[in-house]
């Protein structure tokens, strides 16, 4: 909301000097967050000073155009140019060269003189132009800033001015006025009003408030007027979508005299454009008094209104010109031609007021919130006047600011208001909130005092009785907001001043600490970051082939995942069921900004949705769900583990003297996988894997020993690395952390250490070349028995001296008791029966 | 190597200038070694089995019985002096050796590789584990929830009502199909509804995650940002409670200068509602205050909500932005900075903020 300060003067004593952002700084105190300052001066500097052009020479040019050479007088006749400067004539007239033909010999204007500065930084002086020594400029309202015609100069007799000459024009357009924009929270309907922040700068500064409604002479009666009925059968939430309609006739008005410059300085500097002086009127009324309003052409009115919803198929063309078919929840006003406006967010075309009108039937009526906001939403119809119905109106304003316009129409438009009117439509009952004498003290932590209560609401416009144990309290009926004892210690507090709440530190009760799953994924995070990969944070935003790609192992199957229905983007419509895309953006991205070499990592929500999406109602707020319905939405909300992704290309580090970088490979992936289980005390059982955004030979899979797979770990496929433009050999690994949580021991059991001395023994295996080396290692374990302390692998070799199609595995055997030492046979004895495991399984044979 | 020196006859060893002359040539041999190699040579020379004293030594075999003891006393002190020389000039050529060899060790410490990369947390989930700390310090629990929310917990929980304005400003992402009520979350406050409806009162706990609105990125605005939220629930809290605590958390944030100021404002789940300013310092431009974030008493139909009785308990509720914390406390100028994953944002700040 901006707030022109001279209208703000109106109603609040507002100290000569203040600026807006003087005015700012209050109204921050009673809850208004500063905007904006909306100054016409500080981008248009004087001279500027009305002039009358003299005398008027047209110069056709060589280049078609035609100019006036203009001699204009900027100083009364008989009288001294008091002004001095490059460019000022002391004779009291400029000669000027003008481009626009809109204006005659004897016209007043608006003449800018050299040293004027005009928006954009425009600098007026004298210049050579067209042979002549242009001293200024005769200005357009574009070039003053105060408006978009530039078809002609302004000429300001037609904008009903006739100034003495020399005159200060930015005075006389009211352009030192000044705004203050401030942010009006969506409880405070009444606050997008000049009425309702006047009054709130009062409660902010201590000085005095006129309510501008108290100004208007409205009669308390109307009867007679244009017929209206309220007719609505299918109220929302069983309140009627319209309970108050004042209609007022004002006839023989002229639509097309001009909008005196005070009012459309106050509009302009309060966001609105002028457009003509009925639609002019009705905007001022409604950022006056908070009410809006609706003129119609009454000449265009055919039989009485009705205020009703829509039926199926009806159609309305709008003001703007678009034909909207209506919804049946549509609050509409309808004539005997059917709908003539969408209650409260647009008129229809048919009865808009026109500069031939000269009947004008003004409704100031009291809307609906609920319904107002559906329309608006349903016909993307955002207006200043859904804006306040939406966030509640004054019920009791409505005939006010309909007097208010008649008494305007027939001021600036030369109308005679008809005796008679219409005003239908039942006051909402006045409730009584109950506010026990002690509540706002403890739910605040002020004592305050009785003094403080009461002159806190009364100076809201509040009703306050004493009672037993506390008061009865009767909001002002524009505060819709104020329901309940907590609302009404809220503006006992901010009225008192928030900052003479006390600080008192409440003690919590013992904690426990951070949870097991918190300490295991900071841990996690901690030790990815220290074996040198980089945190980052990538939006979980994808596109449905990403998803395809990497949320899945099987080439051709569509992943399951969440569709935004309003994403930023269309092409990352989805959310992300891998980690991976994300992270390779992100490695691109850095690969374009010089990095080549890089170990990123994420830890992130991944979202799974599974057979039940949601519930298809929504139980009502203030009450706590049965047990079926809450579970019913717990259930519904799609699972959403936490996910760990690495990505890396390039090599491990820099280049340097006497270091050779090494490149990053498909082991190093699997490494870090490891390391995560490591850290979780979680074992990863590793096998070859096959998922479509890995290489079909280089990719493990990884698992819990439950079997239960967890994860990817290796290089990239090629083709998908070429694709994304990525470099050659990058690797990567994904892994379901909350399944690691899951796994890891709630309690470590501890080993017996053995002192007794160890009995190694190396093996080499000959087996075919498709075994995987872990499971030859695991029946290696499994043959050795209990002597076994552990098992490795320490080569594999290939070539001279091997079969073709065979490989041979180097182990290191470990073997200790607990309880002596062991003797070679022993030793061998367990080696032996390992390696006879191993040929079973898998045809092994020593070397 | 074992040949005498040229033309050198054998001395007499009774001949004391002779013998004496020997030695004095064979310490200075010795001291003009300038290598190991170099003594060696001259031991050769000087006290070999063919060097001039050893000759002259083996003639004191061939002397009579009365002259034997005077050679033997002449010639013991004379070999004596030159095994001196030459013990003392090994030692002193052995040390500068050694301290040779280490000179020709020297390297180039600043040529030094990095043989081990250094990883890097990103700040704002170090921030975020910094901000847990200190609430934990107080004893309060971290409650974390999903982001894809369904919409009672994230809007009619938290008394927004269907239609009000305040429901649209908050920007919603909606997931698919509209029938289904289901959304990213706006705010960690559905968890603060969650932990009412698991947990048992008094409750104290922060929120702390990642949030949702539909803003394009750029510098101040990005759809996916952190928060942190804390909920308290107890008998008798007030705004003086909320107060205490946002100053205390605020001087663990900045330190013990730190000052915080609450203007009124509005949201659906609380009432009264503030906004939180805090006093900053060393702000750019000059000190001023900075708007941090959002609080108020948690308003009784969020109470209701989660089936507690708003007449036997009271709360509070606060929120701030983990983005915009960084932004002022680390003079971080532009949010896309915090999104964008080049490594050299967060490299920059390693394991800490």
């Amino acid at each position: 909301m901006r707030i022109p300060l001279s209208w703000l003067r109106e109603f609040a004593a507002v100290p000569a000097g203040a600026t807006a952002e003087d005015v700012m700084a209050e109204l921050v105190k009673v809850g208004f967050e500063e905007e904006a300052v909306h100054r016409p001066a500080d981008a248009l500097q004087g001279p500027v000073v009305v002039g009358q052009v003299l005398s008027l020479v047209k110069e056709p040019q060589s280049n078609g155009k035609t100019i006036n050479w203009c001699q204009v007088r900027v100083v009364p006749e008989g009288q001294q140019q008091t002004l001095t400067g490059d460019g000022i004539d002391p004779s009291g007239v400029q000669g000027i060269i003008c481009g626009a033909h809109n204006f005659v010999e004897g016209d007043k204007v608006v003449v800018t003189l050299p040293g004027a500065v005009l928006p954009g930084d425009f600098r007026i002086s004298a210049r050579k132009t067209y042979g002549h020594l242009s001293a200024g400029m005769i200005a357009s309202v574009r070039e003053l800033g105060i408006g978009e015609d530039h078809d002609g100069i302004l000429v300001l007799s037609r904008i009903g001015l006739d100034p003495e000459i020399g005159t200060d024009a930015m005075e006389l357009l009211d352009l030192y006025d000044q705004a203050a924009e401030i942010n009006v929270t969506p409880d405070r309907g009444y606050a997008f009003s000049i009425r309702g922040v006047a009054r709130e700068y009062a409660h902010a500064t201590g000085t005095t408030f006129t309510d501008p409604a108290s100004r208007v002479q409205a009669p308390a009666e109307l009867s007679g007027g244009y017929g209206v009925k309220l007719n609505d059968d299918a109220p929302i939430y069983g309140k009627a979508g319209c309970d108050r309609f004042v209609a007022r006739t004002v006839r023989g008005i002229d639509a097309t005299r001009p909008t005196p410059p005070w009012m459309s300085s106050r509009l302009r500097l309060a966001g609105i454009r002028s457009i003509s002086l009925p639609v002019d009127i009705s905007n001022y009324v409604m950022l006056e008094l908070g009410q809006p309003l609706h003129f119609y052409d009454q000449d265009k009115l055919s039989g009485e209104i009705v205020v009703r919803r829509a039926v199926t198929g009806e159609k309305l063309k709008t003001l703007d010109g678009k034909e909207r078919t209506l919804d049946v929840e549509d609050l509409l006003i309808t004539d005997g031609s059917g709908p003539i406006g969408v209650a409260g967010v647009m008129g229809g075309a048919a009865t808009e007021v026109s500069d031939a009108t000269s009947t004008i039937l003004i409704e100031a009526a009291h809307f609906e919130e609920v319904s107002i906001a559906r329309s608006r939403r349903r016909h993307k119809l955002p207006s200043e006047a859904s804006k306040r119905f939406e966030r509640g109106v004054d019920w009791h304003v409505a005939h006010v600011a309909a007097q208010r316009a008649v008494d305007l129409l027939v001021e600036l438009a030369g109308g005679t208001a008809a005796a008679e009117g219409t005003d239908v439509g039942t006051a909402p009952d006045a409730v009584a909130v109950e506010l026990p004498a002690a509540f706002a003290a403890e739910r605040i932590g002020i004592d305050f005092t009785e003094d403080q209560i009461l002159t806190s609401l009364k100076d809201l416009g509040a009703v306050v009785e004493t009672t037993d144990g506390g008061y009865s309290v009767t909001a002002p009926s524009w505060r819709t907001d104020l329901e309940t004892k907590e609302d009404l210690s809220e503006e006992i507090a901010r009225l008192v001043g928030y900052d003479k709440i006390p600080a008192t530190l409440p003690v919590a009760p013992p904690g426990r600490g951070l949870t097991r799953v918190q300490q295991q994924r900071r841990r996690l995070v901690q030790a990815l970051a220290d074996a040198g990969l980089t945190e980052v944070l990538a939006y979980p935003f994808v596109s449905k082939a990403a998803n395809d790609t990497f949320g899945v192992p099987a080439a051709g199957t569509e992943r399951k995942a969440l569709k935004l229905a309003n994403p930023i983007s269309e092409e990352h419509g989805y959310l992300r069921t891998s980690i991976l895309p994300g992270l390779i953006e992100v490695a691109k991205r850095n690969h374009s900004r010089g990095f080549r070499d890089l170990a990123l990592f994420e830890t992130g929500l991944v979202f799974l949705p599974g057979a039940t999406l949601g519930t298809s109602t929504i139980p009502p707020l203030g009450a706590k769900p049965s047990e079926d319905v809450l579970d019913a939405l717990y259930d519904g909300v799609p699972e959403q583990p936490l996910y760990l992704a690495a990505v890396l290309t390039g090599h491990d580090s820099p280049a340097a003297p006497a270091h050779t970088p090494r490149a990053w490979d498909w082991a190093d992936a699997l490494d870090i996988a490891r390391l995560a289980g490591d850290v979780l005390g979680v074992e990863l059982v590793v096998g070859q894997g096959q998922h479509q955004a890995f290489h079909p030979g280089r990719a493990a899979q990884l698992a819990l020993r439950s079997g239960e797979v967890v994860g990817y770990a290796g290089e990239l496929h090629p083709k998908l690395l070429a694709a994304h433009d990525m470099p050659a050999r990058s690797v990567a690994l994904e892994l379901n952390v909350d399944a690691l949580f899951d796994a890891a021991a709630d309690v470590i059991v501890a080993r017996h250490i053995s002192s007794y001395p160890v009995a190694t023994q190396d093996v080499a295996l000959v087996v075919a070349a498709d075994v995987a080396a872990d499971e030859v290692l695991a029946a290696l374990r499994g043959g050795a028995g209990e002597l076994l302390e552990e098992v490795s692998l320490f080569d594999v070799y290939a070539g001279k001296g091997i079969e073709e199609g065979k490989k041979s595995l180097a182990f290191n055997l470990r073997f200790r008791a607990d309880d002596r030492t062991l003797t070679a046979d022993e030793a061998s004895a367990a080696r032996d029966s390992a390696v006879a495991a191993a040929h079973e399984r898998f045809g092994a044979v020593q070397r | 190597m074992t040949e005498t020196l040229p033309g050198a006859a054998v001395p007499n060893p009774l001949d004391e200038a002779a013998i004496t002359a020997a030695v004095d040539q064979a310490v200075a041999a010795i001291a003009a070694a300038s290598t190991l190699d170099e003594l060696k040579a001259v031991r050769l020379a000087h006290a070999g089995e063919k060097s001039a004293l050893s000759l002259a030594n083996r003639e004191i075999g061939g002397l009579p019985k009365d002259q034997k003891a005077a050679a033997g006393k002449l010639m013991g002190a004379s070999r004596g002096r030159v095994n001196k020389a030459l013990a003392d000039r090994t030692v002193e050529l052995e040390a500068e050796n050694d301290a040779r060899i280490l000179v020709e060790e020297t390297v180039d410490v600043t040529a030094a590789p990095r043989r081990r990369r250094a990883g890097a947390r990103h700040p704002l989930s170090t921030l975020q584990d910094r901000v847990a700390d200190i609430f934990v310090g107080m004893g309060w629990e971290i409650a974390e929830g999903p982001e894809v929310e369904s919409e009672w917990f994230n809007f009619d929980a938290l008394n927004f009502k269907p239609d009000h304005p305040a429901r649209e400003m908050q920007d919603t992402f909606f997931v698919e199909p509209p029938e289904a009520h289901l959304l990213m979350r706006t705010h960690t406050s559905p968890v603060q509804v969650r932990s009412m409806l698991e947990r048992e009162v008094p409750i104290y706990v922060l929120c702390p995650g990642k949030v949702f609105r539909t803003d394009e990125l750029d510098a101040t605005h990005t759809p996916v940002f952190h928060q942190f939220e804390g909920l308290a629930i107890d008998k008798r809290l007030s705004m003086a409670d909320l107060r205490g605590t946002l100053e205390h958390f605020a001087r663990q944030m900045f330190g013990d200068e730190a000052q915080i100021r609450l203007r009124p404002n509005y949201f659906p789940f609380t009432e009264p509602s503030a906004e939180l300013d805090i006093w900053h310092p060393g702000a750019k431009g000059g000190p001023r205050w900075i708007e941090w974030g959002g609080c108020g008493m948690v308003n009784p139909n969020v109470l209701r909500a989660a089936g507690i009785d708003p007449d036997v308990y009271s709360g509070f509720a606060f929120g701030m932005g983990i983005e915009r914390t960084l932004m002022f406390r680390n003079e971080v100028g532009d949010m896309r900075d915090m999104i964008e994953g080049d490594v050299r944002f967060s490299e920059h700040f390693g394991m800490e903020i």
